[in-house]
This record gives structure tokens, C-alpha cells and sequence, in this order.
């Protein structure tokens, strides 16, 4: 089976090689069934690559131990649905993983655009085969996921306990999906650049690709937080860490393409910015790709080690020289057909926006390579915390959310006086009375805070008024009853009220952090049983102790051997707020060295945090048991000295008896996050703004709309 | 003035505004910045009042809590090489990976002669599975 596995990849190498070759001679001779025949080769290779990642998935799920991956990361004693989502914890597994959501989405989009642009499209081939090919290429030459030992090992050594929570298995595929996602607008923006055709067609083709792109990158970014926040140890959904930064950083230029594209669109504008934006989308995606596996930046994900460093440095310089080449040879053909009129138009809104948008991306950009840059500066290696990031992001972030109440409402090309009053007063008074509000309710403390409420107000003020009018407009037309003028003016147009629905999403989203990040309680306690204690206006008290032994079913079916924890009683005021109880599981090593009964509780110790999630807060609590106790450890050693490896299992019932006989004193972390769960909600309506936005429109609305773009181009042409 | 100029005028000024800010980004990201330093480098540079990235391994045997209610951890880390070892007081959330002989860093400020750790700065590496060596062989993060 690994043969065959092997098999697939060495000819996905050659179906590259061969797909790039035809797809380049297809366009430069105009032999038109070459280029066919490239991007037939798309499709040939997404179908060996499937069938390559089910030869590894089918190897996790039958437990063959042979390949190495297998025994690396899963075990007999690791549930069904971690195994099966192992493939890609490891370094071979995830290259395969990306390589193959890489040629499902090129052909995806080769499909979809099989009639049209066929000499973009051509290159654009040739580009994606080209990503195709280099992470093939890595996995035949640097790290095999077929790689096998024989004889094969009885037992693997399991999954990372840190890995095993659901949605840790959901947020690799759905960010890989975006990063893949990231290259296919990058590769028709260099085909268009090639093949000198930088007409409107090739952004309206990719437009919906990069759409999706930013929504698969949105929401893999999102499950992090929510993977870091409720199932992580410490609490917390953010911490600039490399890795988070690296998958934000081309989401943050994804954004800002999709606005400026809707200015090329209308105005014929930006032409330059955009295609410059689109190819730096692509970059970054790879540089996020490169940095979770190279090891070069201090990071809770280090991965891997420097060997697949060099050759992923290799393809980041091409892209970047290739891409500053063909930018700067075409830029004849980049003019903008217009320009600004005013800085007080919808154009401004939106360049303001994209100049917010990049300058985010530097700030993070920045901090994130730091050490890199301050050791080729001053051989000093040295690194910036979450204090410099927060300092210059969330004055960005101010602006970016009041940019979002603005652009949707100012007028385009020229905004006066009169039609300003008209749409921000609603906004404005919105705003106004949302800060009387926060200041008489007594929260004067955090200005940061109340500016983002009231920025967020300001939004809901203006894209409420859009929908209002709107509806006013369709009821007074049509005579249509409320519910039946809403979903008839979405459906109508949907980018643009997905878009506003995106927006309030944002607003929402950026509530909650600002709610959480400045107004959380968080302490650690020590406790014992019986023992309570005061956290601001909380009353945290320790109830009773909790152990549960099994070595295959636990509560939170991660297949833990021990778990040992406490429930906590939280009250405020007198009232009872919440009962939490946090437990640390504890798992087997392979460490013979452990003893017998050691290595059955000597493996990665995972924290289950327990949290008790309203709408207005978060009480959420971590336990850390004192598995050092004295008391345990003679357990341990007792058992080590005397009990052979099958009669181990006995000794871990006696450590739990003693646990809950004599709990030591536990320490635990307790954070009270207030609105945390408008973040996730925020998530969510982001979300379904973005599918409303990307969802096709109905084709009468079609044909009009490609009606009217038909005449202007004649237009355009007949200027020209 | 007419447009043409006018447009050049407002490049000009928005290209200037923005070479200031990030002038001013990148100066304070330097005197912000905390070096990452091994133990050894540390007993060397080390000055009251800055604050250092640590990077190094839990030395064996030198993890325990103390401090009221046990919210101080006591722990060293030494070299990765071996050799110098330095003792740390911490106090802040620990990683669960965080055991002896596993790779941390660690912001830390000198005071007097020890050293106090950053509030919640610990990191600690993920004994890492994304290897390309078989396994058995060091791990290389």
C-alpha cells in the first residue's frame, strides 16, 4: 500500500512537470489542445493525489504501523476520530494535505473558467501545477508520509494529547483550504500580467476566489482562537504568537483586494494596487505555509526542522522577484482609466481602508520577523511582545471598524455637504448616544474600550440605515410586505448586503474583543478543598476533588489513562454563578524509564478546562493538581518497584483513592472574560455575510447585470 | 492649483506620513524588543531593569512552588548544550507541556541577583511531531 501511495506522488511529479510543459507551449504556439491538455492535467492530478490521501487515511484507520507517520502520531488506544484526523498532525501528512486541497481547488477553478481567458488561464495552469509540483516534490525527496519500517512496530506511540480536541482537527483543513485558496488569484493575476490581457475580465473571474479564499482563512483563523480559548490552559484567544500572525497577515491583504477591486471595477482605478495586493495575498500565504514548519521563529507551533527551510526560501524569492518583474514591465498597461475626484467620496473610504488594512499587515509583519530582522541588523537576536502589538494594532483597528460605517453609506466620486448630513446623521446619533450611554453607566476607565463600542455603534447606525432604506425603497416600488422587501432586496444584490452583513459581523466581533480584553478578571488561586476566595466581585470555592480512571474512555474521550480535577463553586454577590470543574488529564508514555506505573501517567498532561459561557460572560477555570504530592509519588514509586506493566493499571486506581481521600492543594487559574461570546457570534454572522455575498445571483438578475457591463466595455473601447 | 498638482501634492504628503509612522514603528520596535539570550549569554549580559527572552531546558530536579497559596514556580533552565543554569521565580499561567527537560522561553528581568519572570511569558515548545528525522533521533526546534 505505501508502494502505491509512493506511486501516486512520483507520478503527480510527472503529471506537473508534463501539465506545465503542455499549458506554456499551448499558449505561446495558440495550439489550443495543449493548453486543454494542461488543464486536463490539473484534474489528473487531483485525482492521484486523492488517491494518495486515502491510501494515508486508510493506513491511519487500519492502525498500519508500517508507515512511519502512523506509528508517529496515532496508536490502538487513540479514538477512531482522532486517528482519522492524524494524517495531517504530522509534517509529511500535512504537506499531503495541502498539496492535495492545492489540485481540488485548482480544478475548481480551471472548470469554472474552462471557456473563457484561455491564455490566462493557461499560465495560471501552469503556475497552480507549478505550487502542485514543489510540494510533491518535497514530500518525495524530503519528507515521505509513505515512508515505511519493517518489520512494522506492534503499538504507535499516539496522538499528541494537545491535538485531541475537535476543533483542532477542523481548523487544519479549513486554513489550509484558505491558504491554497490564497494561490489561485495569484496565479491568475500573474497570467493576466503574462499574458498582457489586464482587462476587467480576470478580477471578475477570480473574484469569487478570493472571496472564498478570505472566507476559508477567516474562519480557520477563528477555530484557532476558539481552540485556544476554550480548550487550551491559559485562557486566551490571541496572542500575537508567529504562527496566528502569519495566517492573519494574508487575510488582512485579502481584505483590502476585495474593496479595491470593487474600485477597479467601478471606477477602473487601482489597477496596480491590486494586482500588486492579489500577488502579495498569494506570498504571504506561502510565508505563513513556510513558517509553521521551518523552526527559523520562536513559536508555540515549532515545527519541524530547518531542511524544509532552504527550499520553501527558494520559491518565497521567486514569487517575490517574479512578482515585482511582471508588475514593473506591464505597468504601462496598469493605468488607471480615472481619477480620484475627491478625499471625501466612497473611492477615499476605500483606499483610507486598504491603507489601514496593509498598514496592519506591516505592523505584524514587522513584529512577527523581528527576531529575524534584528539579528541580520544587529546580530542580536531579540523579539516584540503582545504589549508592542496591541499599541499599534488597535489604534488600527479603531479606524478600520469606523472606515467600515463609512464606506457603505458616502457617495461615490464626489461627497457634498448636503448628501453627507443626510447619511450620517442616523450613524452619528447612534454613535453619540451609545458614549452618554458607557459613560453614565460609569465604564470612564477604558477609553480604548468606549471608542470601539462607539466606532462599533457607529456601524450599526449606518448599515442599519442602508437596510432601512432599502426596504422603504422596494416596499414603496413593489408594495411588498417587510419580511418579503428584505429578502427580495438581498437577494437582488447580494454582494452588497452580504458585504454590510460582513461588516456588522466585524463590529460585533470587535465588541467582544474589546469587552473581553479590557475587561477581564484573571487570577491565580491556590486552593484547597473547602477553601474559598475572593476574585474582584467572585467568591471562587473549592467544593470537592474528582478523579476518573480509564485507559481507553474518559469524559472528554480523549483516551487518557488518569484524570484528576476538582469542582469549584462560583458565586457573586451571594448568588451562585456557575459550578466549574476543570480537570488535568493525564496520559501513557513510551518511556520505559518512567517505570511501570509511571509511564502510564508520564505522557504530555493535558488541561481540561471547564467553562460556564453566557451571553454577557465567561467564567472559565483550569486546574493544575499537585501531582508531585508526596503521597502520590510513593504511590507511583510503589507500583514502579513492584507491579509488572499488565498489573500497572492497579496502581493508578490507588492513586485516584488517595486523591480523593487527601486532595493537596490545587492551583487554579480563574478568568472571567465579559461578551467573549460575542466574538464567536460575530464569527458567525461574518460568515454567513460572506456566504450571502458569494452565493451566485439569480440569472435573470444575471443577464441584466452582464448586460450593462457588456455596454460599458463597448464604451470603454470606443474611447479607446 | 490645478488637479494634476494638486494630486501630487497629496502623494507626496501621504507618502511622507507614512514613512514617518513607520519610522517610528520600526525605532520603538527596537528599544521594545527583549533579546533572546541563552542562560550562559544571561549570566554575562544581563542588566537591572532590561528585560531578556530566555531560551534554554528545564533543568531536572529544579521545578517546585512556593510563595503564598503556591502561585510562584521555581524553576531553572540551563543551557541546551549544558552548562549554565539559571534559577527563576515565575508567576503566571504554565503551558501544559511545561516539564523538566523540555525546551521554554521565558521573558525575564534581573533584580538584584536573580531573576523574576514576566507574568504569564512562559512558553514552552511543543515536543514537536512535525519531524522529518525518523523518530528516536533529537528533535531539532
Amino acid at each position: 500500500m505505501a508502494g502505491l501511495g509512493f506511486a501516486c506522488l512520483l507520478l503527480g511529479l510527472a503529471i506537473c512537470a508534463y501539465g506545465i510543459g503542455a499549458s506554456v507551449y499551448g499558449v505561446r504556439s495558440g495550439r489550443v489542445e495543449f493548453s486543454e491538455s494542461g488543464r486536463r492535467s490539473v484534474y489528473a492530478l487531483a485525482g492521484i493525489l486523492t488517491v494518495a490521501f486515502a491510501v494515508l487515511e486508510l493506513a491511519f484507520l487500519r492502525n498500519d504501523f508500517a508507515f512511519n507517520t502512523v506509528a508517529s502520531t496515532s496508536s490502538r488506544t487513540t479514538p477512531g476520530f482522532y486517528r482519522a484526523a492524524a494524517v495531517w498532525s504530522s509534517q509529511e501528512g500535512s504537506l499531503l494535505l495541502w498539496a492535495w486541497l492545492l489540485s481540488m481547488w485548482s480544478s475548481l477553478a480551471l472548470f469554472l473558467t474552462r471557456r473563457r481567458m484561455r491564455d490566462i488561464a493557461s499560465y495560471a495552469t501552469a503556475i497552480l501545477l507549478g505550487f502542485g509540483g514543489f510540494f510533491v516534490a518535497l514530500m518525495v525527496f524530503y519528507a515521505n508520509p509513505f515512508a515505511t519500517t519493517r518489520p512494522a512496530p506492534a503499538e504507535g506511540q499516539g496522538l499528541d494529547p494537545l491535538l485531541r480536541f475537535p476543533t483542532m482537527m477542523i481548523h487544519p483543513p479549513m486554513l489550509y483550504s484558505g491558504y491554497t485558496l490564497c494561490t489561485i488569484p495569484l496565479a491568475f493575476g500573474m497570467g493576466a500580467l503574462l499574458a498582457r490581457r489586464v482587462d476587467a475580465d480576470w478580477i471578475k473571474a477570480i473574484r469569487r476566489f478570493a472571496f472564498a479564499a478570505w472566507l476559508f482563512l477567516g474562519v480557520g483563523i477563528l477555530l484557532g482562537a476558539r481552540w485556544s480559548y476554550s480548550e487550551l490552559g491559559w485562557g486566551g484567544y490571541w496572542g500575537w504568537d508567529a504562527v496566528e500572525n502569519a495566517s492573519l497577515m494574508p487575510w488582512l491583504t485579502g481584505t483590502a483586494f476585495l474593496h479595491s477591486l470593487m474600485i477597479q471595477e467601478k471606477r477602473g482605478m487601482l489597477k496596480v494596487w491590486n494586482v500588486s495586493l492579489v500577488l502579495a495575498t498569494g506570498t504571504l500565504a506561502i510565508m505563513g505555509t513556510f513558517l509553521v514548519r521551518s523552526g527559523v521563529l520562536n513559536s508555540i507551533h515549532a515545527f519541524g526542522g530547518a531542511t524544509l527551510g532552504v527550499p520553501f526560501v527558494c520559491l518565497i524569492g521567486v514569487l517575490i522577484a517574479g512578482s515585482i518583474y511582471l508588475v514593473v514591465s506591464r505597468r504601462d498597461m496598469l493605468r488607471s482609466e480615472h481619477r480620484l475626484d475627491s478625499l471625501i467620496s466612497r473611492e477615499s473610504a476605500f483606499l483610507a481602508n486598504n491603507v489601514v488594512l496593509v498598514g496592519l499587515c506591516f505592523v505584524i509583519f514587522w513584529g512577527t520577523y523581528f527576531p529575524l530582522i534584528s539579528e541580520a541588523l544587529t546580530g542580536q537576536e531579540a523579539s516584540v511582545g503582545p504589549p508592542w502589538f496591541d499599541r499599534y494594532t488597535v489604534p488600527l483597528a479603531l479606524v478600520l471598524v469606523l472606515l467600515s460605517g463609512i464606506g457603505p453609506v458616502i457617495a461615490w466620486r464626489r461627497a457634498t455637504l448636503a448628501n453627507a448630513r443626510r447619511s450620517f446623521l442616523a450613524p452619528l446619533a447612534t454613535a453619540l448616544l451609545t458614549l452618554v450611554v458607557l459613560l453614565t453607566a460609569g465604564v470612564a476607565s477604558k477609553p480604548l474600550a468606549i471608542a470601539m463600542f462607539c466606532c462599533a455603534a457607529f456601524v450599526f447606525g449606518s448599515i442599519g440605515q442602508e437596510f432601512f432604506r432599502g426596504v422603504r425603497a422596494r416596499r414603496a416600488m413593489a408594495g411588498e410586505s417587510v419580511p418579503r422587501a428584505f429578502t427580495g432586496l438581498v437577494r437582488r444584490n447580494r454582494r452588497r448586503y452580504g458585504g454590510y452583513v460582513v461588516h456588522l459581523g466585524i463590529a460585533v466581533l470587535f465588541i467582544g474583543v474589546a469587552a473581553s480584553s479590557s475587561f477581564q478578571h484573571a487570577s491565580e488561586l491556590g486552593l484547597s478543598p473547602g477553601q474559598s476566595t475572593r476574585v474582584g466581585a467572585y467568591t471562587v470555592r473549592y467544593v470537592r476533588p474528582t478523579a476518573t480512571i480509564t485507559p481507553r474512555y474518559d469524559a472528554a474521550h480523549t483516551g487518557s489513562t488518569l484524570s484528576l480535577g476538582a469542582v469549584i463553586d462560583v458565586s457573586k454577590g451571594g448568588r451562585h454563578v456557575a459550578t466549574l470543574n476543570p480537570s488535568e488529564g493525564y496520559y501513557a508514555s513510551q518511556e520505559a524509564s518512567q517505570g511501570t506505573v509511571g509511564s502510564l501517567i508520564g505522557g504530555q498532561p493535558v488541561s481540561h478546562v471547564s467553562m460556564n459561557a453566557g451571553i454577557t460572560r465567561d467564567v472559565w477555570s483550569a486546574i493544575e493538581p499537585d501531582i508531585e504530592a508526596p503521597a502520590l509519588q510513593r504511590i507511583v514509586r510503589a507500583g514502579n518497584s513492584a507491579l509488572s506493566p499488565e498489573e500497572a493499571l492497579v496502581a493508578i486506581g490507588y492513586l485516584a483513592r488517595e486523591y480523593l481521600k487527601h486532595p493537596p492543594q490545587a492551583q487554579f487559574h480563574f478568568i472571567v472574560s465579559p461578551l467573549v461570546m460575542w466574538i464567536w457570534i460575530g464569527g458567525l454572522i461574518v460568515f454567513g455575510g460572506g456566504l450571502i455575498a458569494i452565493w451566485p445571483t439569480p440569472s435573470v438578475v444575471r443577464r441584466r447585470v452582464a448586460a450593462r457591463s457588456r455596454a460599458r466595455a463597448v464604451r470603454g473601447l470606443a474611447r479607446a | 492649483m490645478n488637479p494634476a498638482r494638486k494630486r501630487t501634492v497629496r502623494l507626496t504628503v501621504a507618502l511622507s506620513a507614512a514613512v514617518v509612522l513607520a519610522s517610528a514603528l520600526i525605532y520603538t520596535s527596537f528599544s521594545a524588543a527583549s533579546p533572546a539570550l541563552t542562560p550562559s549569554q544571561l549570566t554575562r549580559q544581563a542588566q537591572p531593569g532590561r528585560s531578556y527572552q530566555v531560551t534554554g531546558t528545564v533543568a531536572k530536579g529544579s521545578v517546585y512552588r512556593g510563595g503564598s497559596g503556591g502561585a510562584i514556580l521555581y524553576f531553572s533552565v540551563e543551557d541546551r548544550a549544558g552548562g549554565t543554569t539559571i534559577p527563576l521565580a515565575y508567576t503566571g499561567t504554565v503551558p501544559d507541556p511545561f516539564r523538566e527537560g523540555r525546551e521554554v522561553i521565558v521573558t525575564v528581568e534581573k533584580q538584584g541577583s536573580s531573576y523574576i519572570g514576566e507574568r504569564n511569558s512562559l512558553i514552552t515548545k511543543c515536543p514537536s511531531k512535525y519531524k522529518t528525522a525518523p523518530a528516536g533521533e533529537n528533535q531539532n526546534a
